[in-house]
């Protein structure tokens, strides 16, 4: 048993440890002051915090609707849940190619988009943020959800029974109560995006400053320059390590660290 | 007793993952896991029947049908071909991934493998030039490579880390085009899958690709393309498990039954 969850941990921890120790330490400055290492920084963190934005946006009410979907029927709560938690297990590639398909030039909403306005979607910055928040906003609506579930309903109950409306139910006593929550959602999904790899290659292209992410710079790099791809790569390691020891006990709700 | 179902459910899944590995692989797919194939073969000592061929993307019709003829000649050999970018396949070899055969798209990845000791005496077995892609029915209406620089087209190149991109870097050069790409990939079948699809309006591919791609793209010749000529090295590893089939693989690759599949899908001599 213990052998077993050594073995399970080494997994997890040494390909990391891998990593640092073959890390180019003394070139890591230069490495990282490279205008392509840099152009690829400040598109992930703009993109990552602007699909933080729209998660935030969309995902709230999505996870309020599913906290309350506890009293639907078996079949379409049971759909809901799977909608919401499909981008979670699939593979990016695959977001990516739907995303394609649905929004690209000859997409099914693509297509109409381009004839209609002549608006096109793929190789934009906007097609990184679009899959960015799909692979991510899964993230957002469970930590959400589950604060939800977990707070007292007698307070709502009560401020209504106060004579307040429901937006102000929302906004006043409910908000305030699952802030945690939407707050590690929110830097979950923030830590989701800024590794999205897939998808993004798949859906929005990889062109410098446009919408090659710092994944994609390194995965690139990986074939001409190893020891850019490995600083690329620590840069993604440390942000990753940041975020969540900054999460703290708030991971996700039902599991304290 | 919970603690036991875990341990249980676990080493079935360990199982289930090992023997899902050891499975032959289907030769043709990419995601085929060849490293997991030679460890399944014999032990060692006694040299392998299956080769495992690392392939550039742009070899992959050409290699499918040359590995299903040599199997039909050889019953006991088996071929597993994964393909990939060359620069990331090399990459991949020097790391310790084990490979009989690697066929790069370039002279520089190979060069790379030779230069870690892996591998001495590669030989040219093949030639490529750049084409123009575009989609069926050309609807941007692209007559040549100047059209890669109207910024209100939609274009994608290989990027300039992997041959097919240094290939087209120099094309547009030597023809003193400034390209206005949209996206720049990472293999050269990632920009051809985009102007097969119709998300792109044009893309620098070699000419074998255009074959490959069948009716969904059209191809153009451009101008100045015969003078930026990617040559194909193939070698057989020197610590390779399956020496004696890979030996003869890249013999028959480079034979003359080889020749000819290659010719047909676009390749030129060396």
């Amino acid at each position: 048993m213990i052998a077993l969850a050594g073995l399970g941990l080494a997994l997890l921890v040494l390909p990391l440890a891998g990593l640092v120790v073959r890390a180019p330490w003394a070139e890591l400055p230069e490495l990282l002051a490279r205008r392509s290492v840099l152009e690829a920084l400040l598109l992930s963190f703009g993109t990552a915090l602007a699909s933080t934005a729209v998660c935030l946006v969309l995902g709230v009410p999505l996870a309020a609707v599913l906290a309350r979907a506890a009293d639907w029927p078996t079949v379409p709560r049971r759909l809901l849940r799977a909608a919401v938690t499909v981008p979670l297990v699939l593979p990016p590639v695959v977001g990516g190619i739907a995303l394609l398909l649905l929004l690209g030039r000859r997409g099914l909403i693509g297509a109409v988009l381009d004839d209609w306005f002549g608006v096109t979607v793929p190789f934009t910055t906007g097609a990184v943020v679009l899959a960015q928040v799909f692979v991510a906003l899964p993230f957002l609506v469970f930590a959400v959800e589950g604060a939800l579930r977990s707070t007292d309903r007698r307070t709502e109950l009560a401020a209504a029974t106060l004579g307040a409306s429901r937006w102000q139910v929302f906004r006043f006593v409910t908000l305030p109560l699952v802030a945690p929550g939407v707050a590690a959602g929110a830097v979950l999904c923030f830590s989701r995006a800024l590794g999205e790899f897939g998808a993004t290659i798949t859906f929005a292209g990889s062109l410098p400053g446009v919408t090659r992410t710092l994944p994609i710079a390194s995965y690139l790099a990986m074939q001409s320059d190893p020891d850019e791809a490995i600083a690329l790569a620590l840069l993604l390691l440390a942000v990753s390590i940041g975020v969540l020891l900054g999460l703290r006990d708030r991971w996700l709700p039902g599991v304290r660290g | 007793m919970p603690r036991h179902v875990v341990a249980i459910a676990l080493a079935t899944l360990l199982g289930v993952t090992v023997t899902a590995c050891a499975s032959p692989s289907d030769g043709g797919s990419p995601g085929a896991s060849p490293s997991a194939e030679v460890g399944s073969t014999t032990p060692a000592g006694v040299d392998a029947t299956t080769v495992t061929v690392f392939a550039a993307a742009s070899l992959t019709d050409a290699f499918d049908e040359l590995a299903s003829r040599f199997e039909l000649e050889h019953p006991s050999a088996d071929i597993v071909i994964n393909y990939g970018g060359s620069a990331a396949l090399a990459r991949q070899v020097v790391e310790g991934a084990p490979a009989d055969v690697f066929a790069s798209a370039a002279e520089e990845p190979m060069q790379a493998l030779v230069d870690a000791g892996l591998a001495a005496g590669p030989v040219v077995f093949a030639t490529n030039t750049m084409q123009l892609v575009v989609p069926a029915g050309n609807p941007a209406g692209v007559a040549g490579l100047d059209d890669l620089g109207r910024p209100e087209l939609t274009v994608a190149l290989c990027d300039e880390s992997v041959p097919c991109g240094a290939a087209s870097a120099e094309l547009l050069e030597r023809q003193s085009v400034t390209a206005a790409p949209d996206t720049l990939e990472s293999d050269v079948r990632a920009v051809l899958t985009k102007v097969s699809l119709g998300e792109v309006d044009a893309g620098l591919v070699y000419r074998t690709d255009v074959l490959a791609a069948g009716d969904a793209v059209e191809g153009i010749e451009v101008t100045g393309a015969a003078s930026v000529v990617n040559r194909y090295p193939i070698i057989v590893l020197t610590d390779a498990a399956a020496a004696r089939f890979a030996n003869e693989f890249v013999e028959f690759v480079a034979g003359a039954e080889g020749r000819a599949v290659m010719a047909e899908a676009g390749f030129g001599a060396p």
